[in-house]
């Protein structure tokens, strides 16, 4: 089966600076696509390249085997949510919804159709005279969904689509997205530096950093098998413990214990060991679950968060963070409080750099 | 604790009331900063037209003076003379064409601009600018000097073997030195409203299966109409008023309105139909500024 997107050794560079160095990437139909990243990494660049924005430097990009690496915007079967929508302020909701339609020389009557029916479908019935200054952020981001979605383009490029809307309207947004993506059934590729708003939309995230594809993989994976100590420490909350790997089965930490961790690297690489918060137990010191690691410290401090307790632990050599659900009867520790932490050794993740 | 309590509950419903007061003791000190260029305008620009208008319903004596008793209409009469007419005919024709011919070279150039880093654009805007540094009248004896007879103008069409270019004198002449003369009041207020045009809705026309035509067209244009409409005015409006280029470039046959005006001042001295012809110019002016407002306002 062909991909909706297929890139290959795609580079991009301004001048000096490469932007996305590369990259191989192939999308399927149908599927919710995080791209995922630090500011500057390259993601919307990548996004850019695919819509026709900016051209590559060097590789091939294609949509539905199509080759499109050289065709302007307006000759590839995409459309782009921008960041900020990029509405037409001189033009109302029904006339911005109907451009694309129009460029495309589709007559009055079944643009005007069309264009209604894509307003209806976002939930804007009745606002269709409005001008976009006139509208809040979400609706303005309906808008510029419809906008897009009324072409029905085979993919559908959103640049950071919910970063400009509070925290409440991105997460009911977040579940219209990705129901409006069931529902049209075409691939969703989105750029977001939110790894939480990743994690929780997409079938598969690419994570990038300085222009380089670090991993593709399902969020699930992103999480429990991080690619390297990037993508570890980008996605969700993690303790990083410095080692070196003795065997495929065990891992030196730096104060000298070893502690067992699956690897693949070979003996002598300086890796570190991945450990979530949630992971991670403490007990009274000396206490552990049997045939866990453990290593001993104390209790710096507590956060308490009501659903969790967030312990900040000191060990002879670093700081770790480990969290608590807050069960009933759970066992409370205070600052100065002597514990001993410790993981099930098929709850980490060894990485390198 | 309590008057505090009771404080708070007065300022939040007596808010929109106090708001209003400061607006408008905002808006008595904005009237006392405006003062001294009210004054201004009021005492050397309003009275004298007061003047000019009063002069406009006399009548000239036999001797070049004017009467100013025994108002009426006839030199107003007089503009539907076909000397006249074609006066005023020619005059706005002449500026529609240089507002056109500025707005056709002055859009790319402002375009361009705006895509320039803020350094590289001022400069260039530095050097739209330093014709004005020198005088107007100089300027325009050096058109004289390019478009004359072996200027470098026919110099070139006769070494080119196109035969002699003689415009000097001509219409074309005047519209040439008019468009330079003007072109910066045009070039300025379109760099300002194009410079402000978010460039994500050009891509996001392009997006949208525009062509770079089609997003000129329903994009780019529509949204630098403040440009359009600033720039036009204030080519047209000297332009039709022109006096120094026209009377410099143009030949006898083709006096337009300034020169005609000036004409009536100080060579026919007849000062009621000089000033009837100045108000009838500022109606064009008015009515052309009107209009062009008004269905600038639509398009945006």
């Amino acid at each position: 089966m062909t991909s909706a997107v297929e890139l290959s050794g795609i580079t991009k560079r301004f001048g000096d600076v490469v932007a996305v160095d590369n990259v191989d990437l192939s999308i399927a139909d149908g599927e919710f696509f995080a791209m995922l990243g630090p500011s500057g990494c390259g993601k919307t660049t990548t996004l850019r390249l695919i819509a026709g924005l900016e051209f590559p430097t060097e590789g091939s990009l294609s949509i539905f085997g199509q080759e499109v690496g050289t065709l302007t915007p307006d000759k590839r079967p995409v459309n782009t949510v921008f960041q900020n929508y990029a509405l037409f302020p001189h033009l109302t909701v029904l006339e911005n919804v109907g451009f694309g339609l129009k460029m495309q020389g589709i007559d009055k009557e079944t643009t005007r159709r069309r264009s209604m029916e894509m307003i209806e479908l976002v939930q804007l019935d009745g606002l269709a005279e409005r001008k976009p200054s006139q509208m809040s952020g979400g609706q303005q981001q309906r808008v510029a969904l419809a906008r897009a979605l009324v072409n029905q383009p085979k993919v559908l490029l959103l640049d950071e689509p919910l970063g400009a809307l509070d925290l409440k309207l991105r997460q009911e947004m977040q579940l219209e997205l990705k129901k409006l993506q069931r529902d049209v059934g075409i691939s969703f590729v989105f750029v977001t530096h939110d790894q939480e708003e990743a994690l929780t939309m997409s079938d598969r995230i690419a994570v990038m950093d300085d222009g380089k594809l670090l991993q593709v993989a399902t969020p699930e994976e992103i999480y429990e098998r991080p690619a390297n100590r990037f993508v570890a420490d980008f996605i969700g909350q993690t303790n990083l413990l410095e080692g070196t790997v003795s065997d495929s089965e065990t891992v030196i930490l730096e104060n000298g214990v070893s502690v067992r961790a699956k690897n693949g690297f070979s003996a002598g690489t300086h890796v570190a060991v991945s450990l979530r918060p949630e992971r991670a137990h403490i007990q009274s010191q000396g206490e552990f679950e049997e045939g866990w690691s453990h290593v001993n410290g104390f209790v710096e401090t507590v956060t308490y968060l009501g659903n969790a307790l967030i312990y900040g632990i000191k060990l002879d050599w670093m700081d770790l963070e480990v969290r608590e659900e807050n069960h009933p009867g759970v066992e409370l520790y205070k600052p100065g409080a002597e514990i001993t932490v410790s993981w099930d050794p098929d709850a980490i993740s060894v990485v390198s750099d | 604790m309590k008057t505090v309590v009771r404080a708070d509950t007065e300022t939040a419903t007596a808010t929109p009331e106090f708001e209003k007061a400061a607006l408008r003791q905002e808006s008595r000190r904005g009237l006392f900063l405006a003062m001294p260029a009210y004054l201004y305008l009021i005492f050397f620009f309003v009275i004298s037209l007061f003047i000019v208008f009063i002069y406009s319903f006399a009548t000239r004596n036999r001797f070049g003076g004017t009467d100013l008793s025994g108002w009426n209409l006839d030199s107003y009469a007089r503009i539907s003379e076909p000397i006249v007419r074609d006066v005023l005919f020619r005059s706005v024709w002449l500026a529609f064409l240089t507002t056109v011919i500025c707005l056709v070279i002055a859009y790319p150039f402002a375009y361009f601009l705006s895509t320039r880093r803020v350094a590289v654009r001022n400069i260039m805007l530095v050097f739209v600018m330093i014709p004005f540094w020198t005088n107007f009248l100089v300027r325009n004896f050096a058109w004289r000097v390019i478009l004359g007879n072996d200027g470098p103008l026919t110099n070139t069409t006769e070494f080119l073997g196109l035969g002699s270019a003689e415009l000097l004198f001509t219409q074309t002449a005047v519209v040439l030195g008019l468009v330079y003369g003007y072109l910066p009041f045009m070039i300025l207020p379109l760099y300002a409203a194009i410079e402000r045009i978010d460039r994500r809705l050009l891509e996001a026309s392009r997006d949208l299966y525009g062509t770079g035509l089609q997003s000129f067209r329903h994009v780019l244009f529509p949204l630098s109409m403040p440009g359009v409409i600033a720039g036009s005015i204030l080519v047209f409006v000297p332009s039709l008023g022109a006096y120094v280029t026209p009377e410099i470039l143009g030949g006898a046959k083709t006096t337009l309105l300034g020169s005609y005006i000036v004409t009536q001042f100080l060579t026919a001295r007849n000062w009621p139909f000089g000033a009837a012809l100045s108000f009838v110019l500022m109606l064009v002016m008015l009515v052309t500024t009107i209009v062009y407002f008004r269905k600038g306002g639509r398009t945006l």
